[in-house]
């Protein structure tokens, strides 16, 4: 969930009143959003870096807001004070326009090298703005904000925006072979080739994450102007030649990506917010992008999206009883512009191009409820009637947990991942004789495979709880995870049961009898015949030689029992002997 | 028959005489350590009110183990003295005398002695006086015979600093005799025994009392899990609401349950290798229901069902990366679908409790994996009050009864709904769920009726540390008395959904 940081008083200043810190957390909670945090850019150093670097630093309050990660045009001061102020009806919703230029359109034109890496460009033009430094700040955070949410960390779409006054259009966005870029780059003082620049930002802390998204391709995406000036070689960096300042008037943007769609939603919501501070407000400038197939397009799209919901459907699916009157103001105070048409039980919902979220009639929905108040519907309990059914293996391990603490052995609870060292070296096992699941990409060894034994668990519980009073007696009834073909993910979890015994003795005795005990309580009786069961001589390596037995029941193998073998005792960092038990309880279903 | 031979001599010498004795001077007089005395003191204590014991301590003085020899042969400086014949002594042989060095200073301040350095063979000492007092000898004679006050504070103080006297504390019993006073007692019986029932005796022996402030033996027993506990528990409060348990015994997943088939798109940032498990081996998922897959795909890339879907290439490779779930709603999905195939439609109920995996790395609020619950129910016409109406019930049963819903966003319901609870301790309202109702987008291309609505909500069996609501606010669990050995898994963890 994105959070966006905002200057309360600015923010006050914005929705023309103040509030109580309580009294805006309890809006922001009706409206969807959470107050997350009250700090100071003071506090934020003095707790990450101490208070002498935080001296000096400015304590102005700051709200931590936390937005829903589908509404984009919440993500900077602007749309949040615009989403506030429809929603309270103080102010109507704007209207966003798309204006052709008095003079030459702006032109991008997407070469076909670009197809390989980065296919999509859409462009557009902020003509006559305004900044102040709380306004450029917050141009530059929303960019950011958009970076790291719906442009997925850049890969998706990237956003340049440039000094429209310093260019000289038609633009070509095309891709180049690394060593054939060279340009300035923001905020360095001199010329490189791409080559250079992604050896330098390899240390760059904000940007070394975007360069996997085009570093091994052999063309980099790169934007020019009709003299060869680089605007910026997306995803990675602008060039400096164009830089946008407080004082700049006329911005250029262009977002660049793999994903067309996102990349439309990306322009909508910057020149939708910004455009607030054009000369003409909520106007923005087209741009023309012709594509390698010559097929040329406007932009920004700024479509408004008509939608069609009836009444009762709305009323249906929240649990409320609300004219269709009330439902298209309560859906107009959520920036969804909305009138009851046709026959008195239609409501037209208008979609602006900040709503980028709307998508189904689901959602629309949502929004009248979150304007009426979640909080004030009805509550009430449905007459759906069903009988209730326990899933069986969950049923049958309910029963043998407690009994197996009637007999007094404690439960644990241990993970399902573990190294592969867990299941196999420290059992005396090859790992291809496991048969285990591995996981790709393990931040820790902890977690290279998913568990074929529980056996590996109880021990490290043993060896974390050494100093609690002899003897040990724990269990654990749980899945572990064996690959199989026959399903359709190719792995398949088994219900095991295990328990270990570590005392001064082995105690085989006692974890034999244990399985006694469990077979007592599965009907089970002792022989061959009749769907009992045995224990047979075996041998397996994580036991001592002559004091393992594999364990049948109702004419199939369903573990193993006996005393572990010294080199698993002391791979487990123990030093006790140690009887355990192992089997599979599906078969007793 | 008394308790033992010191005690009945006790209470002889306790009958004889007059208002009540102490327990040091009995034991002088008896010849005897004062700790028997004690143990016969107390040992009567014990059998109620045979005797009264009052404590007393007194401050005595004793002489040191040096301070015993110098009582007994004279001061070093008097001893030196002594050893002295009236012709002199060579000063190097006093030095070799045992009490030659502490002495010869003490003697010469004395004025006792005198050297002459002049003499032929070396220095050679001469006795000063005839004779003299050894008056340390004669005071530390008196503190032994027990006349300790007759000495002043200074000269005490002198003798200890030459640590020759030492004070102690002692500490001793003033006996009298109790309400219950008798010389012929009976032992106390510590228990009861089978032969005592049998042969009725117990009618005739007194029983020592018990001491009810002492803690009992705790019992030597199996213990279940505490988070099991919680677990066993909600499912109860599922079942007594009639939901069914959905199978969920299947940590692998492919992407296309765990996300697609939910309408994630294959953007999405839970699908990142950052957050998710992804297996190596086996990497993908062998089969998928290839019409629904084909459903799926053109939902999300194209729309339909009434959706504008998200507009995007939708890859197959994608769906078929195997994971480890990376919440229960997979098996949720599945059970959808497979009610989606069996017509006519019958509304349900459904829940689950089981593991989920995250990729993260392990601190104290984060766990690579922890339980989610889960709560399913399809019928005609659900509604949002319905969903609520549900979730007052359920967090009723488990003692949370004020609740609020706060708007918020899942990528697989809509609308959905935070729940919070107004947490006593904290003072403060915390999360305590999240809920929903599934997608159209979801539930359409599995097969169900268009009618039909599916509410869903979700919560994590752990909790945060700093808001461990189930414990707080949950009449029951708690651990066993001795502590668990869950040695492995011992901080649990946030949801996160």
């Amino acid at each position: 969930m994105p959070t966006v940081s905002v200057k309360r008083d600015l923010l006050f200043q914005a929705l023309g009143r103040t509030y109580t810190d309580e009294e805006f957390d309890e809006l922001c909670f009706e409206f969807g959003l959470e107050l997350d945090e009250i700090t100071s850019e003071k506090e934020i150093i003095s707790k990450e870096q101490g208070n002498v670097k935080a001296a000096g630093a400015s304590d102005v309050v700051l709200y931590k807001i936390d937005i829903p990660a589908n509404r984009y045009d919440l993500l900077c001061l602007e749309g949040l004070v615009r989403g506030l102020q429809v929603f309270k009806e103080r102010i109507k919703a704007p209207v966003y326009k798309r204006v052709m230029p008095d003079g030459k359109i702006q032109k991008l034109i997407i070469t076909e090298e670009t197809a390989k890496i980065r296919p999509f460009a859409v462009a557009a033009v902020l003509r006559n703005i305004k900044f102040t430094k709380d306004r450029y700040d917050s141009f530059i955070e929303l960019q950011e904000k958009l970076h790291q949410n719906i442009c997925r960390k850049r890969a998706l779409v990237a956003i340049g925006t440039h000094d429209l006054d310093t260019l000289s259009g038609p633009f070509t966005y095309t891709a180049k072979r690394p060593s054939d870029i060279k340009f300035k780059p923001l905020n360095k003082t001199k010329e490189y080739t791409a080559c250079e620049l992604m050896n330098i930002y390899k240390t760059d802390n904000h940007l070394k994450h975007y360069l996997h998204i085009i570093e091994n391709k052999p063309l980099y995406p790169v934007i020019y102007d009709s003299n060869g000036v680089v605007l910026s070689m997306p995803p990675i960096i602008n060039g400096d030649h164009s830089r946008i300042t407080v004082n700049t008037r006329n911005i250029f943007i262009e977002c660049t990506g793999t994903d067309f769609t996102k990349a439309k939603i990306v322009l909508d919501i910057i020149v939708t917010m910004f455009s607030e501070y054009c000369e003409n407000q909520f106007t923005v400038e087209a741009a023309e992008v012709v594509f390698p197939n010559g097929k040329s397009y406007t932009f920004p799209e700024l479509a408004y999206r008509k939608e069609m919901v009836r009444a009762d459907l709305i009323n249906k699916k929240v649990g409320i009883r609300e004219t269709p009157e009330n439902l298209a103001k309560l859906l107009t105070r959520m920036y969804l512009k909305s009138e009851v048409i046709g026959d008195g039980n239609q409501i037209e919902i208008e979609i602006p191009p900040t709503r980028a979220d709307i998508i189904h009639a689901c959602d629309i929905v949502e929004d009248a409820a979150i304007a009426y108040g979640y909080n004030n519907i009805q509550m009430t309990l449905p007459k759906t009637y069903t009988i209730a059914n326990q899933f069986p293996l969950n049923k049958l391990t309910e029963l043998l947990r407690y009994d197996m603490a009637a007999a007094g052995f404690t439960e644990v609870l241990t993970f399902a991942l573990c190294s592969q060292e867990d299941i196999a070296d420290k059992l005396g096992l090859d790992i291809s004789a496991t048969k285990a699941v591995h996981i790709s990409n393990p931040k820790t060894a902890e977690f290279q495979v998913a568990r074929t034994t529980l056996l590996p668990g109880l021990l490290k519980t043993i060896a974390a709880n050494r100093k609690m009073p002899l003897p040990l007696k724990l269990f654990e009834i749980s899945d572990i995870v064996i690959k199989d073909s026959n399903t359709d993910v190719g792995a398949k979890n088994y219900r095991h049961l295990c328990a270990v015994y570590y005392n001064k003795n082995p105690g085989f005795e006692i974890i034999h009898g244990l399985l006694d005990r469990i077979m007592q309580l599965l009907d089970v009786p002792p022989g061959e015949d009749k769907g009992g069961y045995v224990i047979k001589a075996s041998e397996g390596p994580a036991f001592f030689p002559g004091r393992c037995a594999e364990i049948f029941a109702r004419g199939q193998s369903v573990g193993k029992l006996g005393v572990l073998h010294p080199d698993v005792i002391t791979k487990f960092e123990l030093t006790m002997p140690c009887s355990s038990l192992e089997i599979n309880i599906g078969p007793f279903l | 028959m008394a308790d033992g031979p010191v005690a009945e001599l006790l209470l002889r010498r306790l009958e004889a005489s007059d208002g009540g004795l102490d327990s040091a001077e009995l034991a002088a007089e008896l010849g005897m350590e004062h700790q028997a005395v004690v143990g016969a003191v107390k040992s009567l204590q014990a059998l109620g009110e045979v005797i009264e014991a009052e404590l007393r301590s007194t401050k005595r003085w004793e002489l040191t183990a040096e301070g015993e020899e110098i009582a007994r042969e004279g001061s070093h400086e008097a001893r030196v003295f002594r050893s002295i014949p009236p012709e002199g002594l060579a000063q190097s042989e006093l030095m070799r005398l045992p009490s030659g060095k502490v002495g010869f200073s003490k003697a010469m301040s004395n004025k006792w002695i005198r050297v002459d350095k002049s003499a032929a063979d070396g220095p050679r000492v001469f006795r000063v006086v005839d004779s003299m007092e050894d008056e340390v000898q004669r005071r530390l004679q008196l503190v032994q015979g027990g006349q300790a006050e007759k000495l002043g504070e200074k000269e005490r103080s002198e003798l200890r600093k030459r640590k020759l006297l030492a004070e102690v504390t002692l500490k001793t019993y003033w006996v009298s005799k109790g309400s219950a006073f008798s010389t012929s007692i009976s032992k106390q019986e510590t228990e009861l025994s089978p032969e005592m029932i049998s042969s009725g005796s117990w009618r005739d022996r007194p029983f020592k009392p018990y001491n009810f402030l002492a803690h009992g033996v705790l019992p030597d027993s199996g213990h279940l899990h505490p988070l099991l506990k919680v677990r066993s528990q909600f499912r109860q409060i599922f079942l007594e609401m009639g939901f069914t348990e959905m199978p969920t015994d299947n940590f692998i997943e492919s992407s296309f349950w765990n996300f697609d088939a939910l309408f994630q798109p294959q953007q999405h940032p839970a699908r990142d290798q950052h957050d998710t498990f992804f297996l190596r081996d086996p990497a993908e998922a062998l089969q998928l229901p290839m019409d629904y897959v084909q459903r799926v795909k053109r939902t999300h890339s194209q729309g339909g069902y009434g959706s504008q879907g998200y507009k995007y290439t939708w890859k197959l490779d994608e769906a078929r990366k195997n994971l480890l779930r990376t919440h229960t709603t997979s098996a949720s999905a599945r059970a959808l679908y497979r009610l989606a195939q069996k017509k006519p439609f019958t509304p349900v109920k459904y829940f689950s409790i089981d593991r989920v995996f995250r990729n993260e790395t392990l601190d104290a609020t984060h766990l690579a994996e922890f339980h989610q619950i889960e709560g399913v129910v399809a019928d005609h016409g659900l509604t949002l009050g319905h969903l609520m109406g549900v979730l007052r019930e359920f967090f009723t049963k488990l003692g949370i009864t004020q609740l609020r819903f706060k708007p918020a966003y899942n990528p697989y319901t809509e609308p959905s709904m935070e729940v919070f609870s107004y947490h006593q301790g904290l003072k403060k309202w915390v999360e305590v769920g999240n809920s929903g109702v599934f997608r159209p987008e979801m539930l359409l291309p599995m097969g169900l009726p268009e009618n039909v609505s599916v509410i869903a909500w979700g919560l994590s069996l752990e909790r945060p540390n700093d808001d461990q609501i189930w414990h707080q606010q949950h009449p029951g669990p708690g651990g066993p008395q001795g502590k668990p050995a869950d040695g492995v898994r011992q901080s649990p963890v946030p949801p996160g959904c």
